[in-house]
């Protein structure tokens, strides 16, 4: 069926995102919103809005019924989850199928075997894509949990199967702590989620974090290459790259079959990501999980390889065959992206929900700034603190760091406390110019570095 | 008897419990003293717990579990 009305259920830069594309393809866009967004830019932009519900995510981005009440109202054909809030509910890609409209994104039953982390796990090791040694299903009795952790070896982390975006992770050095943390864990992910159960995994120490972004359409399964994610605090990805300088070719082509290899094994549709660590010294790769949705930093591999992943995920959705061949997809440059947060780095990153004041957008060659702020607008306090996504583009990663520090300059905002001093400072770092990084780099890096972190030159 | 109201530096959304399977921190009609806590702020997914600065005896909440809350609002009142 081809796609007429697309209804956005989400908000911020991705729901702005998601409408350009669907302006591009002719899509009339339908903007569902919670009060606290009704003078959000998706809402000016969107061909239609609805009002959802209050500023409580739980009563509007996140309430089933409400979205579909909507798109079912507006007479929309197709509806777009983002990434976060409904993007991997698999009974919500249910219930839009099942009212009769196109879910963008694979089918609920994909989203529960491969959103599902232990049984993502199975269908790895079956699509003989290495795996993190660890537990190879979800264990809830805390006394056979213990010898399995002792058997994997410690440091030993502790996850939610039903987690994500780094919460309800918990590392255990030892049997003690273990013993500790695992109640906890299991505690916390069900009032978090729902569900309680747990799975172990071997700590890799120093791994990279890097990911496969594909591709499918149910039949045909591409892989966009990888970016690299290796900048995290708190297990919060702040800075992104495509393609990674740690691969070499030889690894790359083996990472990123491996990739297609599980597409293909669960007949994906849609646009997914595949995440891996990956162990300099061993130039080992462990799978990790696999997220069923569109991600925060796509912008780096549409930068790399010339695809427009969000447009390609609505064909899909609207029954179209992908528009490429592996063949087709071709690695140019290196492409960098920075989280522009409102945070103030200078206070640990406190949340900083201020008033955008005096704009300017950065610009000029090989940048991109994808975001949802306007002169005068009030960040909404309730929702996550991203502010918009600097992505920029250049023929190789030193000229990329060049642009980013150019490009991070030209970014004001008026009095709002940004991340913007974080990545000044990390452009012109020794380690990350080399790339000698890894996931657990940057945390004792801005412990020794909180002097550079403060706000100066306006920004 | 004096009756103070606590009210809220942050904006956000207000909880009544530390998560949605655990019971409120407190009740109306619950006695604290000063330093315990009756909430939590979330301000962008980063929760604050929201204390009292006076003893005495919660005999209102003058929001619900899950609202949304602006700074200078009243949250609860104690009598002390």
């Amino acid at each position: 069926m081809s796609i007429n009305k697309l209804l956005i259920a989400n908000r911020g830069e991705i729901a702005v995102r998601i409408i350009r594309a669907a302006k591009e393809l002719g899509i009339k866009t339908v903007q569902v919103y919670s009060a606290a967004d009704a003078s959000s830019l998706a809402v000016e932009m969107a061909d239609e809005a609805v009002e959802i519900g209050p500023a409580s995510a739980a009563k509007s981005y996140l309430n089933v019924e409400a979205v579909l009440k909507a798109a079912k109202d507006t007479g929309a054909d197709a509806v777009h989850p983002g990434y976060g809030f409904l993007a991997e509910n698999a009974n919500f890609a249910d219930a839009v199928e099942a009212a009769g409209m196109a879910f963008v994104g694979p089918t609920g039953e994909m989203i529960r075997s491969m959103g599902d982390k232990a049984s993502a796990r199975r269908a790895a090791q079956s699509a003989n894509v290495p795996t993190v040694p660890g537990s190879d299903g979800v264990i809830d009795d805390m006394e056979v949990a213990q010898t399995l952790a002792a058997s994997i070896g410690y440091p030993v982390m502790i996850k939610a199967t039903a987690g994500g975006g780094g919460r309800g992770i918990r590392v255990a050095e030892n049997a003690e702590e273990f013993a500790t943390l695992a109640p906890q864990a299991s505690t916390e992910a069900k009032a978090a989620f729902g569900d309680g159960s747990l799975y172990l995994e071997k700590l890799i120490d120093d791994a990279r974090h890097i990911e496969v972004q594909i591709l499918g359409d149910g039949q045909n399964f591409v892989h966009c290459y990888e970016r690299e994610c290796s900048l995290q605090r708190r297990r919060q990805k702040v800075w992104e790259e495509a393609p990674s300088s740690a691969l070499t070719d030889e690894v790359r082509e083996k990472l990123c079959s491996s990739a297609v290899a599980l597409a293909k094994a669960v007949n994906y549709r849609g646009a997914g990501t595949v995440e891996y660590l990956y162990d300099d010294k061993s130039g080992e790769f462990y799978f990790i999980e696999m997220n069923t949705r569109i991600q925060v930093e796509h912008p780096v591999t549409e930068a790399i390889v010339g695809i427009d992943l969000l447009a390609e995920m609505i064909r899909i959705a609207g029954g179209e065959p992908l528009s490429v061949t592996q063949n087709d997809i071709v690695v140019r440059g290196h492409a960098i992206e920075v989280r522009i947060n409102a945070e103030d780095p200078s206070n640990n990153f406190a949340p900083f929900p201020g008033i955008v004041g005096e704009m300017r957008a950065p610009g000029g060659p090989g940048v991109r700034f994808d975001h949802f702020l306007y002169q005068g607008y009030q960040i909404p306090p309730f929702y996550d603190s991203l502010l918009g996504k600097l992505i920029v583009h250049a023929d190789n990663r030193e000229a990329a760091i060049t642009r980013l520090t150019r490009a991070v300059s030209e970014l004001k905002l008026g009095d709002l406390k940004t991340t913007v001093p974080l990545f000044l400072a990390l452009a012109d770092d020794p380690e990350v110019k080399s790339g000698n990084v890894h996931t657990k780099w940057l945390e004792p890096w801005l412990e020794a570095n909180s002097n550079k972190l403060s706000s100066k030159g306006g920004l | 008897m004096a009756k103070h109201e606590i009210r809220s530096q942050l904006p956000g959304m207000f909880y009544r419990k530390p998560s949605p399977e655990e019971p409120n921190y407190k009740e109306i009609g619950d006695t604290v003293e000063v330093g315990d806590v009756i909430g939590l702020i979330e301000v962008m997914k980063t929760f604050t717990p929201v204390s009292v600065d006076t003893a005495g005896k919660i005999i209102s909440f003058e929001v619900d579990d899950a609202d949304a809350i602006m700074p200078g609002q009243v949250l609860a009142v104690i009598e002390g």
